[in-house]
C-alpha cells in the first residue's frame, strides 16, 4: 500500500521531561518519527516540554511547541494547527495517556484529528488490565490469576484466590509507580493503600505472584496489511519480580528452545492482533515457569518503548522510524532495510552477537531510599554492550556503567550474602561474584536468586578466568589464556589488577604486551542478518576475533565521545551536544565517528553519525577505535565528565584532542592552578581550599569560616556536595567522601549565604568570546544549579553585575584559551560578583540556551573546534533573547517513598522542562505546569518559614493575600504575619497537636505549601509536610524566592489564560539564521 | 581436555578451533544457518545430509538437547560448527548436553572459530566443500581432504536418507481420520508428519524409489513430496514417478519435493550461491498479498522462467532475492513451496498450507 495522501499534517507528542521510567529513548523514537514523516513530505507539528531533546530542535519539525504536555495546551495547539492526524505511539506513556484524554474529551473529534498507529480502542485494551486479561483469555492465552480492587476490603477479598506473596499494581501509573510485592498481610495493606492513592482512578490489580519465573519480552511490529514480524527477543537475567527496567536484559533470548520461542512468537502475534494495534511496534512481556514451561502473558505496551529502543540498537532495525512510516500507510515489504539496502524491512532480524543491557541506579543521591529492586523501576539510566558471547558483553557493559568499581571491588558484606542474593539490589552481581569465589554451588545460587543457571554459569566462568589471571603474571601468561581473557571481556585494567597479585603491573603494560603478542580488538558489524547480506552501515562493536570489518575510510574524520549512561547530573543534554557536533561536522564535510554505549540515545542511532561505535567509554576501548580509525580530531567536551575524564590519558597517548586543550581543562579543574589564574586576573571567588585528610579539612574550614560547601573534585551533578555547618559534620563528611573522590582532594569553599547564582554559557574561538546566555537561578545559592529553576534573561540582577559577568567571562575564555563551549557559574552576594566555577566544556544548559536564542551553540562550537571563527557565523555580540524562558527541574521523589524532597547542593533532578512566554509570570506558570506542578489560581496557602526568612515573611504573606489566598501558618510564622496586621489561620506542627498541618494536607484543605527549611538537618516535621505535599501532589515551595516567583505566576494566571506559540514563531525575530551555517 | 580441531575449505582457507562432540573427522559442503534457536532440529533435519553446518548465532548448546525436538532419529549433518559451545545446559526439558549428543551420534563439532568470518567468506565466495578434523592433521592435509569431498551437484543424496521400507504415521489422537496420504520420503522431517496427522491424515511414508503405480495402488487421497538433501536433478526416478502422478491425485511438495515437482512439470533448477538457511526469510504470498516469515533450508531453487506460465502460477516469492518460493498448477490439484511451512525450527506463519492441502484433497474427493 502506498502512503496516505488524505493526511497532510501530523501531530507528534513527545514524552516530556526525563523521569525514571521515561528517558531519552523517547527522544530517539520521536526524532526518528519526525525525520521519517518529514522525509515523506508530511508537515509535522511536535509538542514536547523538554528543551534538552533533539526532537525539539526547530529543524526537526515544521512547528515545534515547547509547551506543557496537558490536554489544555494540546487543545490550543490542535486548534491553532489543525493537524489531520495524531501519532501517539512514539512519546511513551505520557503521549499515549494524553492521546486517550484528548480522544475521550472529544477534542480529536471536534477538530477532526485521526489517531494513527494505535486507535483508542486498542490502547484501552492494552492499558486497562481488566480488558487486557479478558482479551488474553479469549484468545486462549494464560495470564496470572488476578482481580481488581478499588478499596482495601475488596483487595482483602481477593487474597484467597491469589495468595501471598502477591503483586499489587496500581492502574494507569508510569513505571509501576506505587506498586509492589507483598510478602505478608502488613505489607499487603500498606502497598494496597499506597497503590489506591497513586492510581489516578483509585484502582489496584492484585495478582498471583510469579516471582522467580523467567521473564521474556518480544518486540513486535505490525502493518496495515496485517504483516507481523518479531524484531527481537529479550531475556531478563533477573527473574520476574524485578521491573524489566531494573533488570539486566539480554538479546536474543538465550535459554529458549525453538519450540518455546515459537510458542511465544505465536502468542505475541495473537496478542498484537487481538489488542488491535494497527501499525507500529509493541512490546509484549511473558513469564515462563522454569519448572514446567507454563507461559503467561504479563503485559503489552501498544507503543514504542524503552525495550524497543534497546531492540533497535541491538538489532540495527530502526523500530520507531519504521513505525512512523507504517502509521501513514506503508507496509513492511515496501520499506527497504537501510543496512542491507537490497532486502525489505519485512523480515525478522537475526543477530550473531549477544547484547547485554545493564541499568544504572542513583541511590547514592537518595541515601534514605530502599535499594531493593522490585516491581517499581528505580534506575535512572542504562548501558548496552555487544559481544560475541555473553561474558564479553556483560563485562563490557559493566565497565560502561562507570561505577568506578569492578565486581570484585564493590563493598559487600559477606555476613549478609544470602539476604543480598534473595533480595536483589544493585549490588547483586557483586554478591554473586563473591559467592562464586567462595565456591557456593550454582544450585544454591539458583535457589536464592532464581537467576537461570545458564547465566550463573557464565558468571562462574568469568570468576574462574579471573582466578586464573590472578595466578599468572603478564610475562608468564600464555597467548591463549590472554586471548581467552580478552574474549571474555576482561579489560586491560582488570587484567593488570589481577596480575598485580604477582608483582606490579599497569594497564598500559598489559596493553603493550598484548599488542606485541598480536592480541588486538577487531570490529564487527551489526547488520540485522547474521552476515547473510552485505552491510552498508558502519555500525560496529569490538571483539577479539580474527576478521576486522571496520574498513576505515581515508576521509577527514572527527571522533566524538558520547556521555555514556544517563545519570542524575549527566543526561540527555550531553547527548544533545554530541549529536549536534555530529550534524555540524557532517555539514562541514567531515566524516563523523560516534562512540557511546547508551542505547536510549539519539547519538547511538546509526543515522546520526557516519560511523557508530557502540563501545564503552574507557581509555582502552576508545584507543582501540583510535588506532583503527586514526581520526584527525577527537572531541571530549560534549559528553560531560565521561570523556573529559579520559582527556589527559588520551592526550598523552598522542590522540589529537580538538577544542580547548586538555591542559586548560585541567587548569579549570585544578584548584591551585585555577586559584592562581583568578588571582592574576583579579577575579573574586569564594574563599576556598582543598584537603585530603580530616585534619586538613578542619584547618581549611576554620580559616574560611562555617558554613562551607564541600565536594570531591572531578564530579558532575554535585555528587556528594554538601553544605557543612560545623566541624562535626565536616569530620563525618570527610570520612565518607573519600570513596567518591578516588583519592583526589576534597574541595572546600566558603558558602555564600543569601546569594543568587548565575549560569553563563559562552562560545569561544581562541580569539573572541561570545556569551550565549546568562541565566538567573530563582532559588538562592545552596541549591545545585541543575536543580534550580532558571530564567533567561535574568530579571532581578543589577546592570553593573551583569556587565561584570560579561567582562569576567571574556577574561576567562581568553585566559583558558577556550575553543568551543564554556560555562561559568557566578554568585552575587552583598553587591559582589564571585566566580564559583568554570567548565571549559558543554554544560547542561546548552540545549536550553540554544532553544531560547535560536542559535545552535553546540553546532557552532563543533565548527570552532575544527578551525572556524565566530565571525564566520556572523556572531559578533552576545546573543539576544526576546522573550522570557524558564527552565524548571523535575524530580524522582515519587519513586522513592520516604525520601525527603528537600533540595541542596547535590543534584537530584532527572530532567527538565521549559516554559516560554512574554512575561515572567506566565513563563514560570508554564514551566511549573510542565514539571507537573499545577499552581492554584486561588485557595489556601500554608506558610512556614525559618527564622532567617522571617524578616521577609510579611511581604510574602501580603502578596498571597493580595492575590486572594487564605493563609494557614504555624506558630512562629503566624505571629509574624499577625503582627504585620494580616488575617492568618493558626495550625499545629506535626508534633504539637491535632489536627496538624499534615492532617490538613491529607484532608485537601491546602492548595499550596511554602516551607523554607531550617538550613541544617531537616526536622521530622518539615519532612512530613513535604512528603505529604508530594504524595497529594500539592505544590511545595522551599525557598522564598520560589514563593515570590509563584505569586507573580498566580497573578498573571488570574489575569490571562495561557496561550501557545511555536519555537519557529518565537525565533522569527531572531537575527541568526541557520542558513548561515549550512 | 580441550582438543584442537581444524576446518578447511576447498579454496584453501582454514580455521583452527576446539573440537567437541565426536573426535573424528568429516567432509561436506559448508553452509550456514541463521536461526538463533532450534539447533537440535537443524542437526536432525535429513536435508542437511552431506553438509557441514555453521550456526551464525554464536552461543549454541545453551538449552541442551531433548528427546522431543528431533526431526528424524538421528543427526544428519556431517559436522557442526559453532562459535561457543555452552559448557552448561539449562532447560526443564533437556536430557543431554549438545556435546554428548553429538558424541553419541558420531558427529564432529568445532567451536571457537571466527564463525562470522567463515560466514562472510561463504557469502562472498559461495558454498564450498570443507573438512573438519580433530586428528591434528596439517592445514594442507585438511584442505586436500576438503577438495576430495564429493561435490553435491549431481549426487543423489535423497536415496541415502530415505526409509528402506514403508511405514505409517497414524492420525493424531483427537483428530478424525479423513484422508489417506502417501508421503514420499526423500529425507522427510518428522514435523511434517506430525502436522499431517494433526490435520486428519493417515500417512504412509514410502521410500524415495517407490513407483507411481505402487503409490496409486494404495489409493491415496493425496501425495506428499518431502524435503530432502542435495541436488534434485539426479533424482530422475523421482521426477519420472511424480510426472506419472500429476493429475491423478492431489500433490503437495515441500523443498526438495517442490524442486522435483518443478522438474516434473518441465522446469529447471539451479544451485544458489550459498542457499537459504534460517528462520527469518520474508516470503510474499502473491495471492493473499501477505508476507510470511518462513523457515528455509535449500541450496537449489526452481527457475521461475522455466515454468510454463499458462500452466503454472507462481504463488510465493522471496523478498530478499526474488527467488521462486511456491507455485501451483492452474488446472491440476498440485502445489508446492520451496520453504518449510512445518517450521521446526522456525516460525509458524505458513501452517495454513497444510489446511490448503487438506482442502485440495477434500475438493478432489468430492468431485
Amino acid at each position: 500500500m502506498p502512503r496516505r495522501d488524505d493526511i497532510k499534517k501530523i501531530l507528534i507528542i513527545g514524552s516530556g521531561p526525563i523521569i525514571i521510567g521515561q528517558a531519552c529513548e523517547f527522544d530517539y523514537s520521536g526524532t526518528q518519527a519526525c525525520k521519517a514523516l518529514r522525509a515523506e513530505g508530511y508537515k509535522v507539528v511536535l509538542v514536547n516540554s523538554n528543551p534538552a531533546t533533539i526532537m525539539t530542535d526547530p529543524e526537526f519539525a515544521d512547528r515545534t511547541y515547547i509547551e506543557p504536555l496537558t490536554t489544555e495546551s494540546l487543545r490550543l495547539i490542535i486548534e491553532r494547527e489543525r493537524p489531520d492526524a495524531l501519532l501517539p505511539t512514539v512519546g511513551g506513556q505520557t503521549a499515549l495517556n494524553l492521546a486517550v484524554e484528548l480522544s475521550e474529551r472529544g477534542i480529536l473529534e471536534e477538530f477532526g484529528v485521526e489517531m494513527i498507529g494505535a486507535k483508542l480502542l486498542a490502547v484501552k485494551v492494552a492499558e486497562d488490565r481488566r480488558e487486557f486479561k479478558a482479551a488474553m483469555l479469549e484468545i486462549g492465552l494464560e495470564v496470572p490469576v488476578s482481580g481488581f480492587a478499588t478499596t482495601y476490603n475488596e483487595a482483602l477479598a481477593l487474597l484467597d484466590r491469589v495468595g501471598i506473596p502477591c503483586v499489587i499494581r496500581p492502574s494507569f501509573t508510569l513505571g509501576g509507580t506505587g506498586g509492589g510485592i507483598a510478602f505478608n498481610r502488613e505489607e499487603f495493606e500498606e502497598i494496597v493503600n499506597r497503590g489506591l492513592a497513586t492510581s489516578p482512578i483509585h484502582e489496584v490489580l492484585i495478582e498471583e505472584s510469579i516471582l522467580g519465573w523467567k521473564e521474556f519480552e518480544l518486540e513486535v511490529m505490525r502493518d496495515l496489511a496485517d504483516n507481523v514480524v518479531v524484531i527481537c527477543s529479550i531475556e531478563n537475567f533477573d527473574p520476574m519480580g524485578v521491573h524489566t527496567g531494573d533488570s539486566i536484559t539480554v538479546a536474543p533470548a538465550q535459554t529458549l528452545t525453538d519450540k518455546e520461542y515459537q510458542r511465544m512468537r505465536d502468542a505475541a502475534i495473537q496478542v498484537i492482533r487481538r489488542v488491535g494495534v494497527e501499525t507500529g511496534g509493541s512490546n509484549i512481556q511473558f513469564a515462563l515457569n522454569p519448572k514446567n514451561g507454563r507461559m503467561v502473558v504479563i503485559e503489552m505496551n501498544p507503543r514504542v518503548s524503552r525495550s524497543s529502543a534497546l531492540a533497535s540498537k541491538a538489532t540495527g532495525f530502526p523500530i520507531a522510524k519504521i513505525a512512523a512510516r507504517l502509521a501513514v500507510g506503508y507496509t513492511l515489504d515496501e520499506i527497504p532495510n537501510d543496512i542491507t539496502r537490497k532486502t525489505p524491512s519485512c523480515f525478522e532480524p537475526t543477530i550473531d552477537y549477544t547484547v547485554v543491557k545493564i541499568p544504572k541506579w542513583a541511590f547514592e543521591k537518595f541515601p534514605e531510599a530502599s535499594t531493593i529492586l522490585g516491581t517499581q523501576m528505580k534506575s535512572v539510566g542504562e548501558v548496552m554492550a555487544i559481544g560475541r558471547n555473553f561474558k564479553e558483553a556483560l563485562q563490557k557493559g559493566l565497565r560502561s556503567l562507570e561505577t568506578g568499581k569492578g565486581l570484585a571491588s564493590e563493598k559487600i558484606d559477606p555476613e549478609r550474602l544470602v539476604e543480598n542474593l534473595i533480595q536483589p539490589t544493585p549490588l547483586r552481581l557483586a554478591y554473586l561474584h563473591y559467592a562464586l569465589t567462595q565456591r557456593i554451588s550454582l544450585e544454591k545460587l539458583y535457589e536464592w536468586t532464581r537467576i537461570d543457571p545458564w547465566f550463573l554459569q557464565q558468571l562462574k566462568e568469568i570468576v574462574e578466568m579471573g582466578e586464573q589471571l590472578g595466578k599468572d603474571s603478564l610475562t608468564s601468561i600464555s597467548d591463549d589464556a590472554l586471548r581467552q581473557a580478552k574474549q571474555m571481556g576482561f579489560s586491560d585494567e582488570r587484567a593488570a589488577q589481577l596480575f598485580c597479585q604477582n608483582g606490579p603491573c599497569t594497564e598500559e603494560q598489559v596493553r603493550e604486551e598484548r599488542k606485541r603478542r598480536g592480541i588486538q580488538a577487531i570490529f564487527k558489524r551489526v547488520d540485522t542478518c547474521g552476515a547473510e547480506f552485505e552491510s552498508y552501515t558502519p555500525y560496529l562493536y569490538s571483539s577479539y576475533e580474527e576478521e576486522d570489518e571496520a574498513a576505515p575510510t581515508s576521509k577527514k574524520k572527527i571522533m566524538i565521545l558520547g556521555s555514556g549512561p544517563n545519570r542524575i547530573g549527566q543526561g540527555i543534554e550531553f547527548d544533545y551536544c554530541c549529536c549536534h557536533a555530529a550534524f555540524a561536522l557532517a555539514d562541514a564535510g567531515y566524516e563523523t565517528l560516534m562512540v557511546n554505549c547508551n542505547p536510549e540515545t539519539v547519538s547511538t542511532d546509526y543515522d546520526t553519525s557516519d560511523r557508530l561505535y557502540f563501545e564503552p567509554l574507557t581509555f582502552e576501548d576508545v584507543m582501540n577505535i583510535v588506532e583503527i580509525e586514526k581520526p584527525d580530531g577527537l572531541i571530549v567536551q560534549f559528553g560531560g565528565q565521561t570523556p573529559l575524564k579520559l582527556a589527559r590519558q588520551l592526550s598523552h597517548a598522542g590522540v589529537p584532542i580538538i577544542g580547548t586543550s586538555p591542559d586548560s581543562i585541567d587548569l579549570a579543574e585544578d584548584r591551585m592552578r585555577f586559584g592562581r589564574l583568578l588571582a592574576k586576573l583579579n577575579i573574586r571567588q569564594p574563599k576556598n581550599g582543598t584537603a585530603t585528610s580530616v585534619e586538613e579539612a578542619k584547618h581549611v574550614a576554620r580559616q574560611i569560616g562555617f558554613p562551607v560547601l564541600v565536594r570531591p573534585s572531578y564530579v558532575l551533578g554535585g555528587r556528594a556536595m554538601v553544605i557543612v555547618f560545623d566541624e562535626k559534620s565536616l569530620e563525618h563528611y570527610m570520612e565518607s567522601a573519600v570513596e567518591v573522590s578516588h583519592g583526589r582532594p576534597v574541595l572546600i569553599d566558603e558558602f555564600l549565604e543569601d546569594a543568587f547564582e548565575y549560569d553563563v554559557d559562552a562560545l569561544a574561538d581562541g580569539e573572541s568570546v561570545i556569551i550565549g546566555g546568562i541565566m538567573e537561578h530563582i532559588e538562592e545559592a545552596g541549591i545545585h544549579s541543575g536543580d534550580s529553576i532558571s530564567v533567561l534573561p535574568p530579571i532581578i540582577i543589577q546592570q553593573k553585575h551583569l556587565d561584570q559577568m560579561r567582562h569576567t567571562t571574556q577574561q576567562l575564555g581568553k585566559a583558558l584559551g577556550v575553543v568551543g563551549l564554556m560555562n561559568v557559574q557566578y554568585a552575587v552576594a552583598e553587591d559582589q560578583v564571585y566566580v564559583l566555577e568554570v567548565n571549559p566544556r558543554a554544560s547542561r544548559t546548552v540545549p536550553f540556551v540554544s532553544k531560547a536564542t535560536g542559535v545552535p551553540l553546540a553546532k557552532i562550537a563543533a565548527r570552532l573546534m575544527v578551525g572556524a571563527k565566530l565571525r564566520d557565523f556572523g556572531l559578533t555580540k552576545e546573543l539576544a533573547v526576546k522573550h522570557c524562558y524558564i527552565k524548571a527541574p523535575v524530580f524522582p521523589f515519587s519513586k522513592f517513598p520516604g525520601v525527603d524532597t528537600i533540595l541542596g547542593p547535590e543534584m537530584k533532578s532527572t530532567g527538565e522542562v521549559m516554559g516560554v512566554a512574554e512575561t515572567f509570570g506566565i513563563a514560570f506558570a508554564k514551566s511549573q505546569i510542565a514539571a507537573g506542578t499545577i499552581l492554584p489560581r486561588s485557595g489556601v496557602v500554608f506558610l512556614s518559614v525559618n527564622n532567617h526568612d522571617k524578616k521577609h515573611a510579611a511581604r510574602i504573606g501580603k502578596d498571597f493575600i493580595g492575590v486572594g489566598f487564605h493563609i494557614v501558618a504555624t506558630r512562629g510564622t503566624a505571629e509574624v504575619l499577625k503582627n504585620a496586621g494580616m488575617d492568618v489561620e493558626f495550625v499545629y506542627k506535626v508534633n504539637e497537636g491535632r489536627p496538624n498541618i499534615v492532617d490538613l494536607i491529607k484532608s485537601d484543605r491546602i492548595d499550596m505549601v511554602v516551607n523554607t527549611p531550617l538550613g541544617r538537618e531537616s526536622f521530622f516535621d518539615e519532612k512530613a509536610i513535604r512528603r505529604a505535599a508530594t504524595q497529594y501532589n500539592i505544590p511545595c515551595i522551599t525557598t522564598l524566592s520560589g514563593a515570590r516567583a509563584a505569586i507573580s505566576a498566580i497573578r498573571e494566571l488570574q489575569r490571562e489564560n495561557l496561550d501557545v506559540r511555536s519555537l519557529q514563531e518565537y525565533h522569527e525575530a531572531s537575527e541568526f539564521r541557520m542558513s548561515k551555517f549550512e | 581436555m580441550k582438543r584442537q580441531a581444524i576446518l578447511a575449505l576447498e579454496d584453501g582457507n582454514t580455521f583452527t578451533g576446539t573440537g567437541f562432540g565426536h573426535g573424528g573427522d568429516a567432509g561436506g559442503e559448508v553452509v550456514f544457518n541463521t536461526s538463533m534457536t532450534g539447533y537440535q532440529e537443524v542437526l536432525t533435519d535429513p536435508s542437511y545430509a552431506g553438509q557441514i553446518v555453521v550456526m551464525t548465532y554464536p552461543l549454541i548448546g545453551n538449552y541442551g538437547t531433548n528427546s522431543e525436538d528431533v526431526e528424524s532419529e538421528r543427526p544428519h549433518v556431517s559436522a557442526f560448527v559453532v562459535k561457543e559451545n555452552s559448557t552448561i545446559y539449562s532447560s526443564w526439558r533437556a536430557s543431554e548436553s549438545l556435546d554428548h549428543y553429538l558424541e553419541r551420534f558420531g558427529i564432529p563439532g568445532i567451536a571457537g572459530i571466527d564463525t562470522r568470518r567463515l560466514v562472510r567468506h561463504i557469502r562472498d565466495a559461495g558454498a564450498q566443500r570443507g573438512f573438519v578434523s580433530s586428528q591434528l592433521i596439517s592445514p594442507a592435509e585438511a584442505v586436500a581432504k576438503a577438495r576430495a569431498v564429493t561435490p553435491m551437484e549431481g549426487c543423489d543424496l535423497a536415496s541415502g536418507v530415505s526409509c528402506r521400507v514403508p511405514y505409517s504415521w497414524p492420525v493424531a489422537e483427537g483428530a478424525s481420520p479423513r484422508f489417506k496420504v502417501v508421503a514420499y520420503d526423500y529425507g522427510i522431517k518428522q514435523n511434517i508428519l506430525r502436522l499431517l496427522s494433526q490435520h486428519g491424515c493417515d500417512v504412509a511414508i514410502v521410500p524415495a524409489h517407490t513407483t507411481a503405480e505402487d503409490t496409486l495402488a494404495m489409493k491415496p487421497d493425496g501425495v506428499f513430496l518431502s524435503n530432502g538433501p542435495g541436488d534434485p536433478q539426479p533424482l530422475d526416478y523421482a521426477i519420472g514417478n511424480i510426472g506419472k502422478l500429476l493429475g491423478r491425485v492431489p500433490i503437495f511438495g515441500i523443498c526438495l519435493g517442490h524442486q522435483l515437482l518443478g522438474l516434473a512439470l518441465g522446469g529447471r533448477t539451479f544451485k544458489l550461491k550459498f542457499g537459504h538457511r534460517g528462520g527469518n526469510q520474508p516470503v510474499k504470498n502473491l495471492i493473499q498479498k501477505r508476507v510470511e516469515i518462513t523457515a528455509h533450508n535449500h541450496g537449489f531453487a526452481v527457475e521461475p522462467d522455466s515454468l510454463n506460465d499458462r500452466e503454472i502460477q507462481i504463488t510465493h516469492m522471496n523478498l530478499n532475492d526474488q527467488t521462486l518460493e511456491g507455485f501451483r498448477h492452474r488446472h491440476l490439484p498440485v502445489f508446492s513451496v520451496q520453504y518449510h511451512p512445518e517450521a521446526s525450527p522456525g516460525p509458524h506463519d505458513s501452517l495454513y498450507l497444510f489446511d490448503d492441502f487438506v482442502s485440495l484433497m477434500k475438493q478432489h474427493k468430492e468431485s
